[in-house]
C-alpha cells in the first residue's frame, strides 16, 4: 500500500514547509465547518422567510392551550409553553430518578448474585441479564405497557394490596401524604444530615489522633431517625394519609379518587428502564468485584479484619473505583433513554415539548434545539457530579 | 441454634438416616407447594394462616439442613451441598428459586405451547387460554417485509439470500477468496441491496421507501448504519487525538454533542429540522435522513470506543513507526489501527448491538420496522388484544440477533487475542 504514489507530491511540498503543514489542515477543517454551518443557516433563513416564520423564543410565553395528563406542578391549558416545557422536564427527571434508584438496587443485587457460590442463583442472574439486555428497550416498554399492564383489572375489581393501595388498569393508587408543618420536618432532616457530616469528620479525626473508632454509622442512623421523630412529638408535625376510594362516576364506570394515582405510563417506563439498565449495571458491578485482587482479601484476613470489615473497608472501596465510571455512563444512558416515553405517551420533555408544542407552534428549529440543549445539560450535570464523586474516591497516590 | 442440638446435627455416622429424613422433608415441602398451587389443596390447612403459607419453605429448609453433611463421601451429595446448599442462607435462596421455577415454568409452557393456538386464519380460531400464534402467522409477511408489495417480495428475498449465502460462504472458503467476499460484502452488496429494493432500473418497478418496513427494514438500516458509522467513528477518534487544536476541539465538540442527546431527538431533528436546513425544493428521502442520523449518532460512540483502543497502545508503537519514516496515515493504517481494533472487539460489538437495538426507535418518525409493524398490526380492529404475542415474537427475533452477535464477538475476541 503505497500512499505516496497518489499524493501528486503534496507531501514532499509540505515536508519542506513545516508551518504550512501545521496550519493547512486546520484551516481547511475550520473552513469546511464554517461553510457547512453557514450554508445551513442561510438555507434555514431563506426557508423560514418563505414560510413567514421569524426565529425567536417569544412563543415560550404564549398560552399553550393544551392539557397534560400528569404533572408535578400546577398546569392546565391557560399556562404558557414555557410552563409546559417545565412540566415535561420535571416528568423526565422524575422517571430518570426512579429508574436510576431501582436500576442501581437491582443491578447491585444481580451483579453480586452472578458471583454467588450458589449455582442456581448465579445461573438465574445470568439468565436474567442475557435475556433483558439483548431485547430493545422500546420493545420492553411496549411489552410492559401494552401487554402486561393492560391485563390488569378495571378499578371495580382492583388488586387490593393491604387495603391501602390499589393496582388497576388505570394506574396504581396509593395514599397521599398530608403534612402539617412540613417545613419543621424538613428542617429536622437537614439538621440531622449536617450533624451526621460533623459526626463523620469528628470520628475520622478521633481515629487518626487516638486510633479509637467511634461507631459513626450507628450514631448517624440514630440521628436521622430520632431527630425527625422528635418533631412529631414536640414540633407539631403531623402526617395524615388520604386513602384512595372507589367512586362510581357513571352506572358502569368506576374510578378511584383521593390519594395519588401513579399512571400506568410511568409504571411501565420506570419498570422497563430499571430492568433494562440493571442488566448493564450488574455487569459493571460484577467486573468491579472481580477486578479486586484475591491478594487484597487475603491480606485483609491476615491482619485480622473480619469478613464484614474486609468487604466494607478493603474490597468495596477498590471495587467502587472500577464500578463507578461505567455506571455513570449507564445513568446517562438511562436519562437519555427516558425520552422513549414519547412512544407510550408518558408526558416527558420529548412528548410535551418536541411533540405537542412543536405541532402547535411549528417552530421546529427552536424547539428541537431547546430539547437537545436540555438533554446535553442534564448529561453534563450528571457527569460532573459523578466525576466529582469518582475523584473523591480515587486512589490518592503520594 | 439448631447446630447446638446434637440430635439434629447431621453427621457422617448416621448418613443414611439423615439423607432419608432430609429428602423426606424436602419432598414434603415440594409436595405441599405443588398441591397448593396446582391442585388447590392445602395439606397443612390445620396450621394457622401465615404458618401454613410458609410450610413449603420450612419443610424444605429443614430437609436441606439435614442433608448438609460435610465430606459425606457421596460424590453427588457433596457437589449438591457445595453448589446449592453451602449454608442456611444459600439453602433459602435455593428453595425460593426452585419454588419459583416450579410455579413459573408450567404457566409459561402452557401459555406458549400447550394452551396456544397455532393454526387458523382469524381471531376466532383462538379459543384456548394460551397465546394466539395465529396472529403472527397471519401477519408474518407484513412483519418481515412491511408494506412492500406482495408480488415484489421476491426482490427482498433475493437480496437477503445473497447476503446469507455470501456471509455463510465466507466462513468456509479459503483465506484468499474470503478477502474478495468481504470486499464484495462491504463495497458491492450495498448497491445491489439498494437497487434491488428500490427498483426504478433494470426493468424493476420503483418502490418508494415508505413502503419498506418490517424486519427487512431493521436489517437495511442496521447494515448501512454499521457500514458508515465505523469509518466516521475512526476519523473522529483520530481527530480527537490529533495534535492540531482546531481538528481536536471540533472532534471533541462533535462527539460530545452526539453522545449527550438522546437518539429520539436526533431522529426528530432528522425528520423535522433537517429539511429546513436544505435549499428550498431539494428533497432528501426520509429513510436516508434517518440512516444519516443513526450513523452520526453511533459514530460518536464508536469514536470513543476506538479512542480507548488507541490509548491502550504503548507509545513505543508510535515511536517505532515514526522512526521507520512512516507518514501519519501509513503509521495509523498499518501499525496502530490493526492493533487497536483487535483490543476493542468487545466495545465495537457493543456499539453495533446498541445500534441494532436502537433501530425500533425510528417508529417515532413514522418508519415501521419490526416493532412498528407489530404496533400497527395490534391496532388493526380485527386483531385487537394480541400485543403480548407480537412483542414476545419481536423480542425473540431481536434476542436471537443480539445474542448471536455477542457470541460471535466473543469468539472473535478469543481468535485475535494475542499475549503482549
Amino acid at each position: 500500500m503505497n500512499i505516496k504514489k497518489f499524493d501528486f507530491g503534496i507531501n514532499n511540498y509540505l515536508e519542506d514547509r513545516p508551518k504550512l503543514k501545521k496550519y493547512l489542515p486546520q484551516a481547511l477543517t475550520l473552513f469546511a465547518i464554517i461553510f457547512v454551518l453557514g450554508y445551513f443557516t442561510y438555507n434555514a433563513q431563506v426557508n423560514m422567510g418563505n414560510r413567514g416564520i421569524v426565529f425567536g423564543f417569544g412563543f415560550l410565553t404564549q398560552e399553550s392551550s393544551f392539557d397534560i395528563q400528569f404533572s408535578l406542578i400546577d398546569y392546565d391549558g391557560s399556562y404558557s409553553y414555557g410552563r409546559a416545557y417545565l412540566v415535561g422536564l420535571l416528568n423526565t427527571i422524575l422517571v430518570s430518578v426512579i429508574g436510576i434508584f431501582f436500576a442501581t438496587l437491582l443491578g447491585v443485587i444481580v451483579g453480586i448474585s452472578r458471583l454467588s457460590s450458589n449455582y442456581l442463583v448465579s445461573k438465574f442472574a445470568e439468565t436474567y441479564v442475557e435475556i433483558f439486555r439483548n431485547i430493545p428497550l422500546l420493545l420492553q416498554i411496549f411489552f410492559w405497557y401494552f401487554a402486561a399492564l393492560r391485563a390488569l383489572p378495571l378499578p371495580q375489581d382492583a388488586i387490593n394490596l393491604f387495603d391501602v393501595t390499589y393496582l388497576t388498569v388505570k394506574g396504581w393508587f396509593v395514599p397521599r401524604l398530608v403534612w402539617t408543618n412540613l417545613s419543621v420536618f424538613i428542617g429536622s432532616l437537614v439538621l440531622a444530615i449536617v450533624a451526621i457530616i460533623f459526626t463523620y469528620i469528628f470520628a475520622k479525626k478521633k481515629q487518626e489522633n487516638t486510633g479509637k473508632r467511634i461507631p459513626a454509622f450507628f450514631i448517624s442512623l440514630g440521628l436521622i431517625i430520632i431527630l425527625p421523630l422528635l418533631t412529631f412529638l414536640f414540633g407539631g408535625v403531623k402526617l395524615d394519609f388520604e386513602y384512595p376510594k372507589l367512586i362510581q362516576q357513571a352506572p358502569t364506570i368506576f374510578n378511584f379518587s383521593g390519594g395519588v394515582g401513579i399512571i400506568p405510563e410511568l409504571i411501565a417506563l420506570a419498570l422497563a428502564l430499571s430492568l433494562y439498565t440493571a442488566t448493564f449495571i450488574a455487569e459493571c458491578v460484577r467486573a468491579g468485584i472481580m477486578g479486586v485482587g484475591k491478594g487484597q482479601k487475603e491480606a485483609a484476613a491476615s491482619i485480622g479484619l473480619t469478613p464484614n470489615q474486609t468487604l466494607r473497608l478493603v474490597v468495596m472501596p477498590q471495587a467502587l473505583r472500577i464500578i463507578i465510571p461505567p455506571t455513570t455512563n449507564q445513568y446517562l444512558n438511562l436519562t437519555k433513554n427516558s425520552s422513549l416515553a414519547a412512544a407510550i405517551a408518558y408526558p416527558d420533555l420529548v412528548l410535551v415539548f418536541a411533540g405537542t408544542a412543536m405541532m402547535q407552534t411549528g417552530r421546529a428549529i427552536e424547539i428541537v434545539s431547546i430539547t437537545m440543549l436540555t438533554y446535553l445539560t442534564l448529561s453534563i450535570l450528571i457527569s460532573i457530579f459523578m466525576n466529582w464523586y469518582n475523584k473523591k474516591i480515587a486512589i490518592k497516590e503520594k | 441454634m439448631i447446630d447446638k442440638l446434637a440430635l439434629l446435627r447431621p453427621t457422617k455416622e448416621r448418613l443414611n438416616l439423615f439423607i432419608f429424613l432430609g429428602f423426606l422433608f424436602f419432598g414434603l415441602g415440594i409436595y405441599d407447594l405443588v398441591s397448593n398451587s396446582f391442585l388447590s389443596k392445602n395439606i397443612t390447612s390445620f396450621l394457622p394462616g401465615i404458618l401454613s403459607y410458609f410450610t413449603p419453605l420450612i419443610f424444605g429448609f429443614i430437609g436441606l439442613h439435614l442433608i448438609r453433611i460435610e465430606y459425606s463421601g457421596n460424590r453427588i451429595l457433596d457437589s449438591l451441598n457445595k453448589n446449592i446448599n453451602s449454608n442456611w442462607f444459600n439453602s433459602i435462596l435455593t428453595l425460593l428459586l426452585i419454588f419459583l421455577l416450579i410455579i413459573g415454568i408450567p404457566v409459561l409452557l402452557n401459555w406458549t405451547f400447550f394452551d396456544a393456538t397455532f393454526t387458523g386464519t382469524s381471531k376466532e380460531d383462538c379459543t384456548g387460554n394460551g397465546a394466539c400464534w395465529v396472529f403472527i402467522n397471519v401477519w408474518f409477511d407484513r412483519l418481515i417485509y412491511g408494506l412492500y408489495p406482495n408480488d415484489q417480495i421476491w426482490r427482498v428475498n433475493v437480496a437477503f439470500i445473497i447476503l446469507i449465502l455470501t456471509v455463510g460462504a465466507a466462513f468456509f472458503v479459503h483465506q484468499k477468496i474470503k478477502k474478495y467476499i468481504i470486499i464484495f460484502l462491504l463495497f458491492i452488496f450495498p448497491f445491489i441491496l439498494i437497487s434491488l429494493l428500490s427498483g426504478g432500473n433494470f426493468g424493476l418497478e420503483k418502490i418508494p421507501t415508505n413502503e419498506w418496513g418490517g424486519l427487512a427494514l431493521t436489517f437495511i438500516i442496521s447494515i448501512f448504519a454499521i457500514l458508515f458509522c465505523f469509518p466516521v467513528g475512526m476519523f473522529l477518534a483520530l481527530g480527537r487525538r490529533s495534535s492540531f487544536p482546531v481538528i481536536r476541539y471540533s472532534s471533541i465538540g462533535f462527539i460530545e454533542f452526539w453522545r449527550g442527546v438522546p437518539l429520539i431527538t436526533v431522529l426528530f431533528m432528522a425528520s423535522v429540522m433537517f429539511p429546513m436546513f436544505l435549499p428550498d425544493g431539494t428533497f432528501l428521502d426520509k429513510l436516508i435522513r434517518v440512516i444519516i442520523a443513526i450513523t452520526l449518532f453511533e459514530a460518536a460512540y464508536m469514536a470513543e470506543v476506538i479512542r480507548g483502543g488507541l490509548q491502550a497502545l504503548p507509545r513505543g508503537q508510535y515511536d517505532a513507526g515514526k522512526s521507520l519514516g512512516m507518514s501519519y496515515w501509513k503509521l495509523h493504517l498499518l501499525v496502530i489501527l490493526p492493533q487497536a481494533l483487535k483490543l476493542i472487539i468487545p466495545g465495537i460489538a457493543n456499539t453495533f448491538l446498541a445500534l441494532v437495538k436502537d433501530t425500533p426507535l425510528i417508529l417515532v418518525v413514522g418508519l415501521l420496522e419490526l416493532v412498528g409493524m407489530i404496533d400497527m398490526a395490534k391496532t388493526n380492529p380485527k386483531w385487537l388484544g394480541f400485543a403480548a404475542e407480537g412483542y414476545v415474537f419481536a423480542g425473540l427475533v431481536f434476542w436471537i440477533i443480539c445474542y448471536a452477535m455477542s457470541r460471535y464477538s466473543i469468539s472473535l475476541e478469543k481468535k485475535y487475542k494475542t499475549d503482549r
